[in-house]
């Protein structure tokens, strides 16, 4: 199980899509590699924006399909957080 | 260019502005302003420091404000911007209450340390922080991103008592909408791109649906969807057109995919701004819970994409 979590990494407002991308890149995709678990906690973020989502996940479900949402949990999230990650889950799974 | 500070431009109000700027002879600025008073949006203000910016220094020419409101322009840094001395001393009894004066943001790092500075400078609530913050990064971003300019994001913001508005513009002197969406979607007009920028899923880096690893295309819409949601105004203006969502939407509530299915007015053969300017006023009052306004952007995605594809889907032709 890898476990990382966005507060020590983007701050209480997860915005900065360079920092998602760096967690992508360098953590949720090599977990995935290794067939870890991949645990995304959000404990301490109060609110994030769409597109940093979208730079977190959005290629991870592309890549590995919807069933990777079964490989990865979101953990600690408030009631925003949740439906921006929603929102990109939902257009993901659209995605061509 | 010549550019005329009026008595009064905010969003409801701001097409006559527009069409007076002169955008012609781009080597040179001429201010003038209205004598007895000034009162805009800050987005007329991140308009004329962006101008400032792209002329050579010394070439802008801004004739003395004699108007009695011209201290506010002095206390949120318009002649600082424009290197210009407006001779107007700021003394401390002559407040401009909760602003943030116009600011040029040029870096991701520079928007992060921003966006923590900026709420005790207007004294939000949390709820009404969270949405100011997410307007913020979402449209300074997509400057960074995709305007390529040295310039970056200019930006200002200002807290109004008396209807309880917070006033937010950003101006870049980038590519503009046109030519940033058209690396992926041809378009005739300046108007037409203005559509396809405000629907979600539309982006310039791809045609795919879902977006690229980075972009969704799905900034713009969830800014609108916010102003539409609070029955906020919402100004676009990029080239030669202009979008303008329209506070009162009757009786049809919900969001909508396609801007153009909104209340709105929009305008073409206006003066070429060569970048994007937005401005958004946000109501504090009417601040829908920022969780349910996302709720409704999910659904109104949601069928957006389901649309698209129903749209592209052929069926095979039996002769």
């Amino acid at each position: 199980m890898t476990t990382i979590s966005i507060f020590a990494l983007a701050g209480g407002f997860a915005e900065n899509k360079d920092i998602a991308r760096e967690i992508r890149l360098k953590s949720i995709l090599p977990a995935l590699e290794k067939r870890d678990m991949v645990t995304l906690d959000f404990a301490g973020v109060t609110s994030t924006t769409q597109s940093f989502v979208h730079a977190l996940i959005s290629d991870v479900i592309r890549k590995y399909g919807s069933d990777v949402l079964e490989r990865i949990e979101f953990k600690g999230c408030g009631e925003n957080v949740r439906e921006i990650i929603s929102i990109v889950a939902d257009y993901m799974q659209h995605a061509d | 260019m010549e550019i005329h500070l009026p008595n009064s431009a905010f969003l409801g109000n701001i097409d006559p502005f527009l069409k007076s700027f002169r955008a012609d002879r781009p080597g040179e600025l001429k201010i003038t302003a209205n004598k007895k008073w000034i009162s805009v949006h800050p987005a007329v203000l991140c308009m004329v420091a962006s101008l400032g910016l792209i002329v050579p220094k010394g070439n802008v020419s801004c004739e003395k404000f004699e108007a009695r409101s011209k201290h506010y322009f002095e206390r949120m840094g318009l002649f600082n911007f424009l290197g210009v001395d407006s001779g107007i001393d700021v003394v401390e009894h002559e407040p401009a209450g909760r602003f943030i004066p116009i600011t040029q943001i040029k870096s991701s790092e520079n928007l992060s340390s921003f966006l923590t500075d900026m709420v005790p400078l207007l004294h939000l609530e949390q709820q009404h922080a969270e949405t100011l913050r997410y307007i913020v990064s979402e449209l300074v971003r997509n400057v960074l991103e995709h305007a390529e300019t040295e310039h970056g994001a200019i930006l200002a913001a200002q807290y109004y008592p008396k209807s309880n508005t917070i006033r937010i513009g950003i101006a870049d002197t980038g590519m503009g909408i046109r030519t940033s969406l058209g690396r992926s979607y041809s378009t005739d007009t300046n108007l037409e791109a203005l559509r396809l920028a405000l629907m979600p899923g539309v982006t310039g880096t791809t045609r795919r649906e879902g977006g690229s690893e980075q972009n969704a295309g799905a900034g713009l819409f969830f800014i609108k969807s916010i102003a539409r949601v609070n029955g906020d105004y919402f100004m676009i203006y990029s080239g030669d057109a202009m979008y303008k969502l329209l506070p009162k939407q009757g009786a049809r509530p919900g969001l909508r995919a396609d801007p153009f299915q909104d209340r709105h007015t929009a305008h073409e053969g206006l003066p070429e701004w060569r970048g994007t300017l937005v401005g958004i006023d946000i109501k504090l009052d009417s601040t829908e819970k920022f969780s349910q306004l996302l709720s409704l952007i999910r659904n109104t995605y949601a069928e957006a994409i389901r649309e698209r594809r129903r749209a592209r889907y052929k069926k095979p032709k039996f002769t």
